[in-house]
């Protein structure tokens, strides 16, 4: 019983990685809280969802299209709105995401309807001695995982990586060596919604979903990026398994309507004991 | 005090005396839309000493607001009359904002924003789970006041103009005296302001528990006003961020700017209610992106409304 929580846990926290690391991301290197996280994370859903109701395509395979079509729409989001109030105080910009979010939100209720929907795919259950791990879930945390490890090698490795990292380590000093700020918080941005899409890909086949659900996912990121600190994928990774375990015990031992309150608190209490997070480094928020 | 300053509290003046006259003179609609603009008037006032004054980004104040709506709605539920448990609410939520305020103020930019967002959730989690006190998801009934709607909806518009104006003369009290100066100087560099002498901690704690009292004595006035609180419904995120964007619309940070911004975001909010049902939330949140974009000051910073206000002096 308790191995079984325990992955339950591990199931959960794999999923709040890929949903927080984007999150994590832009809040880390434009310093802005996108608001609208869980509505790209919904729409990915719906467009997985819609995807495979038209061309049959199994979601797990469509995350490059949903991806895709998020990045350039979070790319041209950014390029042509955000960047233009990117420097001003956290209120104005939160506001404006949060007055964004209320556009998006509209459009998914009109578009979508309110009627929560499902990819309905069986995938059998692997069962080993009383555990119980169904088929759909573990593939949908191996994939999250591996999204999460290729954004971590795209940020270590690649070229338009590296220039992010440099743009929040230091804005000014990276323009000065050439690279071209407003592109790299455009990608970065368009990164931010691929993950989103992508979360929301793997969502859609193992939770049933609405659009009522994006505040819901919205909280679970802030969760886990201040649980593991801003804006590293290792502390999205460190801070979305931390939550996910502890959900998945307190909601084991108090009962699961109090799972996200534990969640909260946690937040809290870590954002007054360490403000840079469990993964953080000093100086570096 | 300068003779634009007495123009414009004569105008105020003006706008409550009119108001007063809404219950003889004017329908129920208008007496609702007038005590919402009044509620919201009372919770604008309070954010702005925390988020105008002393520009610390709150988004704590639905937490005060549900808090507020809660104990005076449990109090007079068990017998406690209507007036001495909003007074009570007032006192917890100042107490519980100044406790908080003591933790959370020490974050400062993104950390402080999402801090005071996470209180609002953890509130309405604690409201939505604690079913033997409060009611959990099914809510509290809070008895009715008696007397028919029409005198309820003259007492209710009285009593959240009452607090709206304490509130009012609260913000003039902070505006003109050492504490408003010293909660602008901490606006602009937090530091420098500690440096030359000026106790931020103290003074920030202030700015937020004023923020907490109103806007708990506006949620346990609301609370009696609807007779019927959720958690959902008092924990609201939207009135959480819808607070700040009226006072943002008016101008943060300034005594006539919440009033301002509260007035024409509830006319636009209604002319769109009437007009858009089904697109009311992005047409809300168009607005929002035109305000960042277009009016970053506030209304009171545009020219023309300046120019009339000061006699035309500029």
């Amino acid at each position: 019983m308790d191995m079984q929580t325990l992955i339950n846990g591990l199931v959960l926290g794999g999923l709040y990685a890929c949903i927080a690391v984007g999150f994590s991301l832009v809040w880390g290197v434009l310093n802005v809280i996108n608001m609208m996280h869980g509505s790209f994370i919904v729409l990915g859903a719906y467009l997985a969802y819609y995807v495979f109701a038209i061309a049959g395509i199994h979601p797990f395979f469509a995350v490059p299209l949903v991806g895709g079509l998020l990045f350039a729409g979070g790319y041209l989001l950014q390029r042509g709105v955000i960047n233009r109030v990117v420097d001003q105080p956290v209120l104005i910009t939160l506001v404006l995401t949060f007055g964004l979010d209320m556009i998006l939100y509209n459009a998914m209720v009109l578009g979508f309807s309110a009627t929560p929907r499902r990819v309905a795919l069986d995938m059998g259950v692997l069962e080993f001695g009383t555990m119980v791990l169904p088929v759909d879930r573990i593939a949908a945390m191996a994939l999250a995982l591996l999204l999460t490890g290729l954004l971590y090698f795209l940020l270590r490795s690649s070229r338009v990586g590296r220039a992010i990292v440099a743009v929040r380590m230091d804005r000014e000093a990276a323009a000065l060596m050439g690279i071209r700020v407003e592109h790299i918080y455009a990608v970065t941005f368009g990164l931010g919604a691929f993950m989103a899409g992508a979360a929301g890909c793997l969502i859609a086949i193992v939770y049933p979903f609405s659009p009522a659900m994006t505040g819901l996912f919205l909280g679970k990121a802030f969760v886990v990026c201040v649980v593991g600190g801003l804006g590293s994928v290792p502390g999205a990774l460190v801070g979305g398994l931390v939550l996910g375990i502890i959900e998945s015990y307190s909601g084991a031992w108090l009962g699961p309507q109090h799972a996200i309150t534990v969640g909260f608190v946690l937040m809290i209490l870590l954002l007054l004991t360490r403000p840079t997070g469990l993964m953080g480094k000093v100086g570096y928020e | 005090m300068t003779r634009a300053d007495f123009a414009k509290l004569g105008l105020l003046g003006l706008g409550v005396l009119g108001m007063l006259a809404v219950p003889v003179l004017g329908d129920n609609y208008l007496v609702r839309l007038c005590t919402f603009v009044a509620m919201y008037s009372a919770m604008a006032l309070a954010w702005n000493f925390i988020g105008g004054y002393a520009g610390y980004p709150s988004f704590a104040t639905a937490a005060f607001f549900g808090l507020g709506a809660y104990v005076g709605a449990l109090l007079q539920n068990h017998g406690v009359p209507m007036v001495p448990a909003w007074i009570a609410a007032m006192l917890v939520s100042a107490g519980f904002s100044l406790a908080v305020g003591a933790m959370i103020l020490r974050l400062r930019g993104h950390y402080f924003a999402v801090g005071s967002i996470a209180l609002v959730e953890i509130l309405r989690q604690v409201a939505s789970t604690w079913r033997d006190v409060t009611g959990g998801g099914n809510g509290l009934n809070v008895p009715m006041l008696p007397g028919g709607p029409g005198f309820a909806g003259m007492v209710f518009l009285y009593s959240m103009l009452a607090i709206a104006l304490l509130a009012f003369a609260a913000t003039l009290w902070v505006d003109k005296g050492r504490l408003g100066f010293g909660l602008r100087c901490i606006r602009q560099n937090e530091d420098a302001a500690n440096m030359v002498g000026i106790d931020a901690d103290r003074y920030k704690t202030i700015a937020f528990t004023l923020s907490g009292l109103f806007c708990g004595t506006a949620g346990a006035a609301y609370a009696s006003w609807v007779a019927y609180i959720d958690p959902s419904d008092t924990f609201n995120i939207l009135t959480t961020l819808k607070v700040p964007v009226m006072v943002m619309l008016g101008g943060a940070g300034t005594l006539y700017g919440p009033l301002i911004g509260v007035i024409v975001f509830i006319v636009l909010e209604e002319t769109i209610w009437s007009s858009f049902l089904e697109l009311h939330q992005a047409v809300l949140g168009t607005i929002i992106v035109i305000l960042v974009f277009f009016l970053p000051g506030g209304l009171l910073k545009l020219r023309l409304p300046a120019a009339l206000l000061s006699g035309g002096r500029r």
